[in-house]
């Protein structure tokens, strides 16, 4: 703030005052939202590490403290620990699931293809839809007695016929599939803006050195978009780690909690068991999650946008 | 031109890629279209005979409430939360009073936040600021509007602040020079300037609330005051509701932000590309 009053040689008296009530201006016009989210976001979770280090497990409000027992309860639920084994599998997959599709989308529309712009937007529209609609219309396309089964079967390909969400053993693959779908329109949108960055001279100075096109990529291309992949893991690794609504419309908890995650868990113990001191431990362990993966991200491009 | 085969076999490989995206659309239009006689799981991919707008009509009946309350929550919810974003995207862009770069980081995180871990506090906090204020917060779509502007905040002030760090600071300077004042800069410079940003923000906002659910489904419980996306839930998961009309339904509750894609894609893709901090 004080570069700006000395780069212009001997402000007035009158506007150096007027300059520093703009500033102080300025900082009570973010103040409201500075405390809205200050009271909303801090001051909730606040709140929800108090509550899950309370009594209050009954639908009568009990704060007496009881220190980490329902963290240690929780962790020793079998639920739970299906819970956080389910996240771990749903997040690896979908995210490979979406790099993967994502980058082959953005390499082969980056090939001046003809009709791109209609291609694009046929990968990227799932993004708009919500998961409630998503979870509707893949929870009858992966229903095992008719959608895409029928299709393999029309085929002739009963071999690739799948009981889908009806077998826990691949449940989650369903639901990760039906993620896949809505949200690697994301990743190629993100790797196509990566690719029209990089320069045509170093294309062509690449193939004027004698490199193949599938040299060009792996050596040179790609390893230039290693931020890109970064900052697509945190956005879809936060995603993957609080995902609810997709699950929820589509297979629910599944049979035998084979596609439960913490999201539903916590659902379901708060609002309809009414267990808030154990559904405020589960949100604290999402938190924890999430934090892990945003936190040194967030760290990290504040400090990288003030050097830059 | 001779045509390679490389070539052939990445346009057949862009085709196939572009069905399976579009099978549950073609899944969710062929059956919301036929009749309910017609509608049978083992005919799902075969079209209509005729076509009836039956389930469509079924559908509309049972979402039209939650259509109107979805409507009455995304406008003020958008509008407020855009307006936010603009006025303290401006501040923290152009006006960086000490602290500045220490609020933002804090505010940026909200965005990420697991809303699980705010959703106990936050219906206490509705009802008990309802009672004070004698005015149905908790379990009304004013409730749920104003708790998408709170969390609306970070998004939008982060897209409004990349945004106005595109407009040169000598444009600033010169203004004050000139003897403008904060808020006359943002009225006669900024705002001017600013009708990208606004759609670019409005439109994610609109996309967001409109498809949101959690805060829905736990804000509102009377099925008479939830949004659409809560409605279309219960639609779905019903066992009595024939499946041809959840189709149609989800289709319904999907077409709004379906057409803001289509006509206005460029500005959504430029929203969803902010939200990876780096746009």
């Amino acid at each position: 703030m004080t570069t700006i009053a000395h780069a212009h040689a001997r402000p007035s008296a009158l506007a150096r005052v007027r300059l520093r009530r703009d500033y102080l201006l300025s900082a009570l016009i973010v103040l409201p939202s500075v405390v809205a989210v200050g009271v909303f976001v801090y001051g909730f979770i606040g709140w929800t590490a108090y509550v899950a280090m309370s009594g209050w497990n009954s639908f009568l409000p009990d704060l007496s403290f009881v220190g980490l027992r329902n963290f240690t309860e929780l962790f020793q639920t079998p639920r739970f620990q299906i819970d956080l084994r389910n996240t771990l599998v749903f997040t690896v997959t979908f995210l490979i699931g979406c790099l993967g599709v994502g980058l082959l989308l953005a390499v082969l529309l980056d090939q001046r293809i003809w009709g791109e712009g209609f291609f694009r937007n046929v990968y990227l529209f799932p993004m708009s839809v919500s998961f409630i609609v998503s979870g509707t219309a893949w929870q009858w396309l992966l229903n095992p007695s008719t959608g895409v089964n029928l299709l393999f079967e029309a085929a002739g390909l009963d071999r690739l016929k799948s009981p889908w969400f009806t077998d826990p053993t691949i449940a989650i693959y369903s639901v990760v599939l039906a993620a896949v779908w809505q949200m690697s329109g994301f990743t190629m949108a993100m790797y196509l803006a990566g690719l029209r960055g990089i320069p045509d001279e170093l294309r062509e100075a690449a193939h004027v050195d004698g490199a193949s096109e599938w040299q060009l990529y792996r050596h040179i291309i790609l390893p230039m978009l290693n931020p890109i992949t970064l900052s697509a893991v945190i956005v879809l690794g936060h995603i993957s780690l609080k995902i609810f609504d997709l699950v929820f419309a589509m297979t629910g908890s599944g049979p035998a909690f084979s596609t439960d995650v913490p999201g539903i868990f916590m659902f379901e113990t708060t609002f309809r068991g009414n267990r808030f001191a154990e559904g405020a431990a589960i949100a604290l362990v999402m938190l924890l999650m999430v934090a892990v993966v945003v936190i040194p991200y967030l760290v990290w491009s504040t400090r990288a946008e003030r050097e830059g | 031109m001779r045509v390679r085969p490389a070539r052939l076999l990445m346009y057949a490989l862009l085709i196939a890629l572009a069905l399976f995206y579009l099978l549950p659309v073609y899944v969710l239009v062929n059956n919301g279209l036929k009749s309910f006689q017609e509608v049978s799981l083992s005919r799902m991919w075969e079209p209509p005979s005729q076509f009836s707008l039956a389930s469509f009509a079924k559908a509309y009946n049972r979402l039209a409430p939650n259509f109107r309350n979805s409507l009455l929550l995304v406008i003020p919810a958008t509008l407020c939360a855009a307006a936010l974003g603009s006025i303290n995207g401006y501040i923290l862009s152009k006006w960086k009073f000490t602290g500045a770069d220490f609020v933002f980081p804090l505010l940026l995180f909200g965005m990420f936040i697991p809303y699980q871990s705010v959703l106990i506090p936050l219906v206490q906090f509705l009802q008990w600021l309802g009672r004070a204020l004698d005015i149905r917060l908790y379990g009304s779509i004013g409730g749920l509007a104003l708790v998408h502007v709170i969390y609306g905040i970070p998004i939008t002030t982060l897209i409004f602040r990349n945004y106005y760090a595109t407009v040169p600071t000598e444009v600033v300077d010169a203004a004050r020079i000139d003897g403008a004042g904060l808020l006359g800069i943002y009225r006669n410079v900024i705002l001017p300037l600013s009708m990208p940003g606004f759609v670019v923000v409005m439109i994610w906002q609109v996309t967001q609330v409109w498809n949101e659910f959690l805060f829905a489904v736990v804000i509102t419980s009377n099925p008479a005051r939830q949004p659409v996306q809560v409605a279309l839930q219960n639609l779905a998961g019903s066992q009595i509701v024939e499946w041809n009309v959840q189709m149609a339904g989800a289709l319904l509750a999907a077409l709004p932000p379906l057409l803001v894609f289509i006509f206005l894609g460029r500005y959504f893709l430029r929203g969803l590309l902010a939200g990876a901090l780096k746009g």
